[in-house]
């Protein structure tokens, strides 16, 4: 890849099905290598706008790079009791469209259904993804990571324990 | 009639001799116990509606689901606040479909009536066929709900006409309402944004969690190392507090933490910008309250339980919470975060930071509170053979401290007693 303008959606794709695949295998410390110094990671609540900002309004997630890294820390531990043991877990990405290119990121946007099984319950969070892609010398790094529930709520989920 | 019982159906059992507070874990399964609480308690007792700054002009709406009621709380052309139960008094269709926004009228789209938002019919297609005095008695007009009112921009409703006055109500929450009321000079504002949630547990759980200072070192071990690995994230200050029973079956810890409150605690992470502003806030208390009430609302945590489904939490951010079951094993949460009008937008972003680090379903906190409980209700399968909670937790002490268990305890005693007033009738 050399330069914004010349990355395709395969190679979008191959990018977010690895990191799906990081995410479902709990390679949490490598996923994070996905990201940006200045990243940011988002789920708005459900009755915000998709365009909504964490700084106005009530999300469910809004971490930066430190609460993210944080937040994979937690997940590690065996007292993230949430996550303890740890959950199965399955995204499955679709409909990827580079919708925009900017001088220096890609917005995409995504489709994602993530499945997560604890304790004989598997609950389902549907939802779309709205990335901002930027391209380092070695390759795509996530610059923002926004993950809209298509739900009234969490229903039956009572949480957001995995990461989405 | 004394609370204790010595019959294994009893819900609450209390030992005065050996101190001990036993709860029935049968009052967490029984599908019976939780049709008597809404016939004796969501029935009868004042239930949060929604907080005045949801309507914030006339036409405002807002469309909730309270005790199993569809509610349209509106607030008219007169700026009178109205509560509806959302449905048509012509055949029964819900009149309002949206969750919130702003109308002059609400029309049923079965047949077309139309309602304003002072509830009454303004008109229906083929009035000729109807008498000219048709709705002379007003049996035409939406249905408003039997009482309604409000204390300090918090509104709520009671299915029961003769319950007492909400003031009479609230009892000794009142003064602890006023604490974080009086936090803003141009009114307390729910920021945009709800945080709605099922958790598979019964709904008397979350009560319990809300308001228990005991578990937080154990099941939040994550947060507070969370904190210690943030640089300055905390203040130097240890956890210390007391627990009230505000009676009622209403309740409070208030305790100060080592966490940062945009009312207003500075911790190092906020820097010099933030201590500007911060010192700003607790000047403006100073000057409304006076250094001892200041002191109070800006260094102290509170976490309020108001009987049956508030909790006021006034933590490293306010959250307002109710809550209601669905099953004996499922309940549906809201939860909204609660800020001053007037703060800075600096003020409020970090306000709403330190919201989301802890509480709700994506937090650092929230979803380990989750777990908990519903790890409880899957214990609760064992009742019969382990049928008792315990909640003695200083029960002999004279000053009860924020990681007692008093509060449940007022809340059990209230529960029974409001389940006890008609179990025999």
């Amino acid at each position: 890849m050399s330069a914004i303008a010349e990355v395709t959606r395969d190679q979008v794709e191959d990018f977010m099905f690895f990191e799906a695949e990081l995410l479902d295998e709990w390679r949490l410390k490598d996923w994070l290598k996905l990201f940006t110094d200045d990243a940011c990671y988002y789920v708005p609540t459900t009755d915000s706008a998709p365009d909504a900002s964490p700084d106005v309004d009530l999300f469910y997630v809004a971490d930066d790079r430190f609460r993210l890294e944080q937040r994979v820390e937690r997940l590690l531990k065996r007292t993230a009791h949430a996550e303890f043991p740890r959950s199965k877990t399955r995204h499955l990405v679709s409909n990827v469209r580079i919708r925009e290119r900017r001088d220096d990121e890609l917005i995409v946007g995504a489709a994602v259904l993530t499945y997560r099984t604890k304790a004989g319950l598997t609950e389902t969070y549907i939802g779309s993804y709205r990335y901002r892609l930027a391209l380092l010398a070695d390759g795509l790094r996530i610059r923002e990571k926004r993950c809209m529930l298509d739900m009234d709520g969490l229903k039956p989920n009572g949480r957001i324990s995995i990461i989405l | 009639m004394p609370l204790a019982e010595s019959s294994d159906q009893a819900a609450v059992r209390i030992d005065p001799l050996r101190h001990t507070f036993k709860v029935s874990r049968r009052s967490f399964v029984d599908p019976q116990i939780l049709r008597d609480e809404y016939k004796n308690i969501f029935e009868k007792c004042w239930l949060y509606l929604g907080h005045e700054s949801e309507l914030n002009k006339p036409g405002d709406f807002v469309n909730r689901v309270i005790a199993k009621r569809g509610i349209l709380f509106t607030r008219d052309a007169q700026n009178t606040f109205n509560a509806f139960f959302n449905v048509c008094p012509h055949r029964g269709a819900q009149v309002c479909r949206e969750r919130k926004g702003n109308a002059k009228s609400f029309q049923c789209f079965y047949h077309g009536w139309v309602f304003g938002s002072d509830g009454k019919l303004k008109s229906q297609p083929g009035q000729d066929s109807y008498p000219a005095d048709f709705n002379c008695d007003g049996a035409a007009n939406l249905v408003p709900v039997p009482r309604l009112d409000s204390y300090r921009g918090f509104w709520f409703i009671c299915f029961d006409r003769s319950v007492q006055s909400l003031s009479d109500y609230l009892a000794g929450a009142k003064e602890w309402i006023d604490i974080v009321a009086d936090q803003s000079e141009a009114g307390m504002t729910l920021v945009g944004g709800t945080q709605e949630y099922q958790i598979r547990a019964n709904w008397k759980l979350l009560t319990e969690n809300s308001i228990d200072g005991y578990h937080a070192i154990n099941t939040h071990a994550t947060y507070i190392d969370y904190l210690k690995n943030s640089q300055g994230s905390m203040s130097a200050v240890p956890f210390d507090g007391t627990g009230y029973d505000l009676g009622n079956g209403h309740a409070v810890i208030e305790y100060r933490a080592p966490w940062g409150r945009p009312v207003a605690q500075w911790i190092p992470l906020w820097g010099e910008e933030g201590k500007a502003e911060l010192d700003r806030v607790y000047q403006r208390l100073v000057e409304r309250f006076g250094e001892q009430r200041a002191h109070r609302i800006a260094y102290f945590n509170r976490n309020m339980f108001i009987f049956p489904n508030l909790v006021l939490n006034d933590i490293m951010a306010i959250t307002v919470r109710t809550y209601y079951p669905t099953a004996p094993d499922a309940m549906q949460v809201f939860g909204w975060a609660l800020a001053p009008k007037e703060e800075s937008a600096w003020a409020r972003k970090f306000r709403l930071s330190n919201f989301l680090e802890f509480l709700g379903p994506g937090g650092f906190a929230t979803p380990d509170d989750v777990e908990a409980l519903e790890q409880c209700q899957r214990g609760y399968e064992n009742m019969r053979e382990a049928p008792w909670n315990d909640i003695s937790k200083g029960m002999t002490k004279a000053r009860v401290n924020y990681d007692d268990e008093l509060q449940m305890r007022a809340f059990w005693t209230q529960w029974q007693a409001c389940t006890q007033a008609t179990a025999g009738a």
